[in-house]
């Protein structure tokens, strides 16, 4: 256990005490106890820093499971600084601003802060472990994290609609994920990513290549909102807004571009992965920008310009892993310009975004609406809320002075270099990439004007609007200054954040010792990027203009191709797909489950002791059996035969208590007091169970049954006995495995006990002996609450 | 129900300290007799119910006010924290460790760590046994 292993595992820790501040501390607002959870862990990475500068990365090894190679390592290098400071950045503003967001007296904050420390985990433990499998236990953490926090308002029928569907896709691409891990680890027989990386020449010729680059991908694609699995996305802002601006804009979402980049050392540089990533990423920039325009509620706008500023990303690192292909090795450093540009505008994304989702909750709160057809003419009334808009906004929309801008060049550098390194018709990049930032530019518009200048309509609110308190405009504030800062001192991050980040992506381009150099600047002259600028402005202030007369075609979207219309479908489909084959064997006789079970003995065990020729019947072996053994054996056999023909359930029961007792003497006359014992115990206490429960039964009455069931019962009855009687006679009369028995003979030395059977259960096999106490105690709960709630709802009636 | 056999009920008065005490008897002589929690427990278990058969629930539930659905939980937990215990001394998980020790008025006496597990073993099977019949009991 290293300290940057108690970093991962402190949120986790932290949570048990959440509830304590919660009921014990009820006047003073939970967060405030939270908040120093993310304080420290950011004060802990920024701590790392003079480490980063061109030093080895921080390695900490910690064993877990060796047995299946899965180590519990962290590996803190230049890509997993910048995401750690985000999450633990970030986190804290997020929860600052909860502070004055989430009502103390009416919420179940408890919940609230305890899912959101496990979220905080989980995605520090995504961006520091070095074993895929651990990586994917985190992942999967952060997927259920994030069903808790969307549908953390669960009384709504939306928000759980939302969580079901997030939590759907991103689970579902997260099992791919999986499988994906698994054939890199078959091919490279580690699970270790810095391993893996070293093995790349072996891994790039082996079959499962392919494969295993589609599924990671698809666990990439799903997690990070990408075309065609976005519409989780938007129905995901049913969450809170502090939850949105942090897990769905600025960390949870970027997991997938995590995932790209860190696998990017080992995929990168073959084609396949770089017509993926720039595809898919561009097709989601042009659609959630597109998409974004129409919506109404704010919420819902930001998400699609999340989804289409994410693809924007992933698009990048498509075009800067090119950087790694052989063919391309001359302007390695001009593609590598498009890794800068990535890591660059995931930053900026990260601040613009949450300040904005942050302004969006104030006006939430400060409204009563976030519909953009009731809000308008804000400008006067909530000044700093507008100001806070118009940073994060033209930021967002690519504009001086706001460091969104540079960026934004950067990204039309990197698609400019792809079209004149690639082929010609690679020129739908550029233009696709304009056309998709034009869209930008009128959904930024749209926010920013559409809320804050126009007509102010107070009866169409529900409150009377007026300035955030300045607890809630803190967190948006520190977010737009950096936003301001970045732009005009970009180079305070560019070697401490940017670089080592950069380094950490593409490893293989630098000679040890080397650096990439990131210069970056407002200013390049009139170049291409510009005139670009340029036509997105009076493109998009055009079109802003114009919108009413263009805006039609929303409407006139074929709905075949509308895939939230597709996942319901396929959805409700699969639901009454399931019923139907539930209802086709699940009839409600116990007559007949009874049946399947028996029937599936018959074919499993039967089969298989017959495919493995198991049958052997050796009676030289066998001691001689004495007259009173026979006596018992007539007994059993008679007692239960007795059980069969009786009418009266009292009866059967004594019946099979019989048999029960009888048995146990043949335990007694073989030698085996303990189960002698337990057999007795166990044959008393359901005898009295029994007799309680037939309080309930109806009397035992001769039914009609048909001949065809009778028989088949009989079947049934006669093959479980068979396969029975013939395993048992097998099992004594060879012996195919080597027996283990005489270790259990040593118990004393091994465990200081002479019953051999005792230190089995408690000693030897404790583990078993351990789940099954669980499974007891677990059945008896179920039992108890079955009757509790039989009752409750008795009452109620 | 509700039953009034004197009979019964004078038997049983008797009969339960004597089931118990075996019933602590062969949960302790586990060791090295025939015994162990597993038994203990639903020797303990009968004895109760012997109780519940001879008189009726609520006269017992005044008698013995514990709610067994904590006992379990407790057994459970107890069988689960030895093995924990072991991996807290980095040893694997459910490790049993054994040791003669002098005991005032016992003299040298076996402890072990099995016996601890044996003991949660014991409670979690009371604990479910007596739920599980008093739920249905009380449902009549």
């Amino acid at each position: 256990m290293s300290l940057l292993h108690f970093a991962v595992l402190l949120p986790f820790l932290y949570t048990v005490f959440v509830p304590l501040f919660f009921k014990k501390l009820p006047r003073v607002h939970t967060g405030w106890f939270v908040l120093i959870v993310p304080l420290l862990l950011f004060v802990y990475f920024a701590a790392q820093f003079p480490l980063r500068s061109g030093s080895a990365p921080l390695f900490q090894s910690l064993s877990w499971i060796p047995s299946l190679g899965i180590r519990f390592d962290l590996h803190l290098d230049g890509l997993s600084m910048l995401f750690a400071l985000i999450i633990t950045g970030i986190g804290f503003l997020v929860i600052v601003y909860s502070i004055y967001y989430m009502s103390k007296e009416r919420e179940a904050l408890h919940n609230f802060y305890i899912y959101l420390l496990v979220f905080m985990g989980a995605m520090l433990g995504i961006v520091l472990s070095d074993n895929l499998m651990v990586l994917y236990v985190f992942w999967e953490a952060t997927s259920v994290s994030s069903f808790l926090l969307i549908a953390y308002w669960f009384q709504r029928k939306r928000s759980r609609y939302g969580a079901q569907k997030a939590m759907l896709i991103t689970v579902t691409g997260g099992f791919a994920m999986l499988l994906g891990f698994l054939m890199l680890g078959s091919a490279a027989g580690t699970f270790s990513i810095r391993e893996i990386v070293a093995m790349k020449e072996v891994i790039v010729n082996d079959s499962l290549f392919i494969p295993a680059m589609l599924l990671v991908l698809l666990g990439a694609f799903t997690k990070s909102a990408q075309f065609p699995f976005h519409i989780w996305l938007p129905d995901a802002m049913e969450a809170p807004t502090p939850i949105s601006a942090y897990l769905h804009s600025a960390t949870m979402v970027k997991a997938g571009v995590y995932l790209v980049a860190r696998m990017t050392p080992v995929f990168g540089g073959h084609m396949s992965w770089f017509w993926i990533i720039t595809i898919i990423g561009i097709v989601t920039l042009f659609w959630g920008a597109f998409m974004a325009i129409r919506q109404f509620d704010l919420k819902a706008l930001l998400a699609y310009s999340t989804i289409s500023q994410l693809g924007l990303i992933m698009s990048l690192l498509g075009i800067g892993s090119l950087a790694l292909h052989t063919n391309y090795e001359a302007q390695a450093m001009l593609f590598s310009g498009a890794i800068l540009a990535a890591v660059f505008h995931l930053f900026n994304h990260s601040i613009f975004k949450g300040s904005l989702f942050m302004v969006v909750g104030i006006l939430d709160h400060e409204t009563g609406t976030r519909d953009i057809r009731k809000l308008g003419g804000l400008l006067s009334l909530m000044p700093v809320s507008f100001s806070l808009t118009i940073i994060g906004g033209l930021s967002m929309a690519g504009l001086p002075p706001f460091s969104g801008f540079l960026s934004k060049e950067m990204f039309f550098t990197g698609v400019l270099t792809a079209y004149q390194h690639i082929d010609q018709w690679v020129i739908l990049l550029p233009i696709v990439a304009w056309l998709a930032s034009v869209f930008t530019f009128v959904y930024c518009l749209v926010f920013v004007f559409k809320t804050f200048t126009g007509t102010y309509r107070p009866e169409r609110l529900d409150k009377k609007p007026h300035e955030a308190p300045a607890g809630m405009l803190v967190s948006p504030i520190v977010l737009a200054t950096l936003v301001l800062v970045i732009f005009f001192f970009p180079n305070l991050i560019s070697y401490t954040l940017l670089e080592p980040a950069m380094r950490s992506v593409l490893p293989s381009l630098l000679q040890p010792g080397e650096v990439f150099e990131v210069d970056i600047r407002a200013w390049h002259g009139f170049n291409t990027e510009l005139l670009m600028t340029v036509g997105i402005v009076v493109m998009g202030s055009l079109l802003y203009k114009t919108y009413k007369k263009w805006s039609d075609i929303y409407y006139n979207l074929p709905r075949k191709f509308d895939f939230n219309h597709m996942y319901d479908k396929g959805l409700t489909g699969a639901e009454r797909l399931s019923a139907r084959v539930t209802n086709f064997y699940m009839n409600g006789f116990l007559h007949s489950y009874l049946s399947y079970i028996f029937t599936f003995v018959i074919i499993v065990v039967g089969g298989s002791f017959l495919l493995q020729r198991a049958l052997a019947i050796d009676p030289s072996t066998n001691a001689v059996i004495e007259w009173h053994e026979y006596l018992l054996a007539v007994s059993i056999a008679v007692s239960s035969g007795f059980v069969l023909f009786v009418n009266s359930r009292l009866t059967s029961i004594i019946g099979v208590g019989a048999v029960g007792y009888l048995v146990s003497l043949l335990f007694v006359i073989f030698r085996a007091p303990d189960l002698a014992l337990t057999q007795l115990v166990v044959e008393t206490i359901t005898t009295a169970l029994f007799l309680l429960c037939f309080y309930f039964l109806p009397k035992l009455k001769t039914e009609v049954v048909r001949i065809r069931v009778k028989v088949s019962n009989l079947i049934i009855s006669i093959g479980v006995g068979t396969v029975f009687t013939l395993i048992g006679i097998s099992a004594q009369s060879t012996n195919p495995f080597k027996p283990i028995s005489h270790f259990f003979l040593n118990s004393y030395e091994l465990s200081g006990a002479r019953n051999m059977v005792n230190s089995i259960l408690v000693d030897f096999r404790a583990f078993d002996t351990m789940l099954e106490s669980v499974v007891l105690f677990t059945a008896g709960i179920g039992v108890y609450t079955l009757i509790n709630l039989r009752k409750s709802r008795r009452e109620k009636r | 129900m509700k039953f009034s056999d004197l009979i019964l009920q004078t038997a049983a008065k008797v009969l339960v300290f004597i089931i118990m005490t075996f019933s602590i008897y062969i949960l302790f002589a586990g060791h090295h007799n025939p015994g162990g929690g597993f038994i203990g427990g639903l020797i303990t278990a009968s004895a109760l119910m012997l109780l519940y058969v001879a008189f009726d629930v609520e006269t017992i539930q005044e008698i013995i006010p514990v709610d067994f659905k904590v006992i379990g939980a407790i057994g459970v937990l107890m069988a689960l924290l030895t093995g924990i215990g072991a991996i807290v001394a980095d040893v694997p998980f459910l490790t049993q460790v054994y040791r003669y020790v002098d005991l005032p008025l016992l003299g040298e006496t076996g402890l072990g760590s099995a016996l601890v597990f044996d003991l949660g073993v014991y409670l979690a099977v009371i604990g479910t046994t007596m739920t599980i019949i008093r739920s249905i009991s009380e449902d009549m």
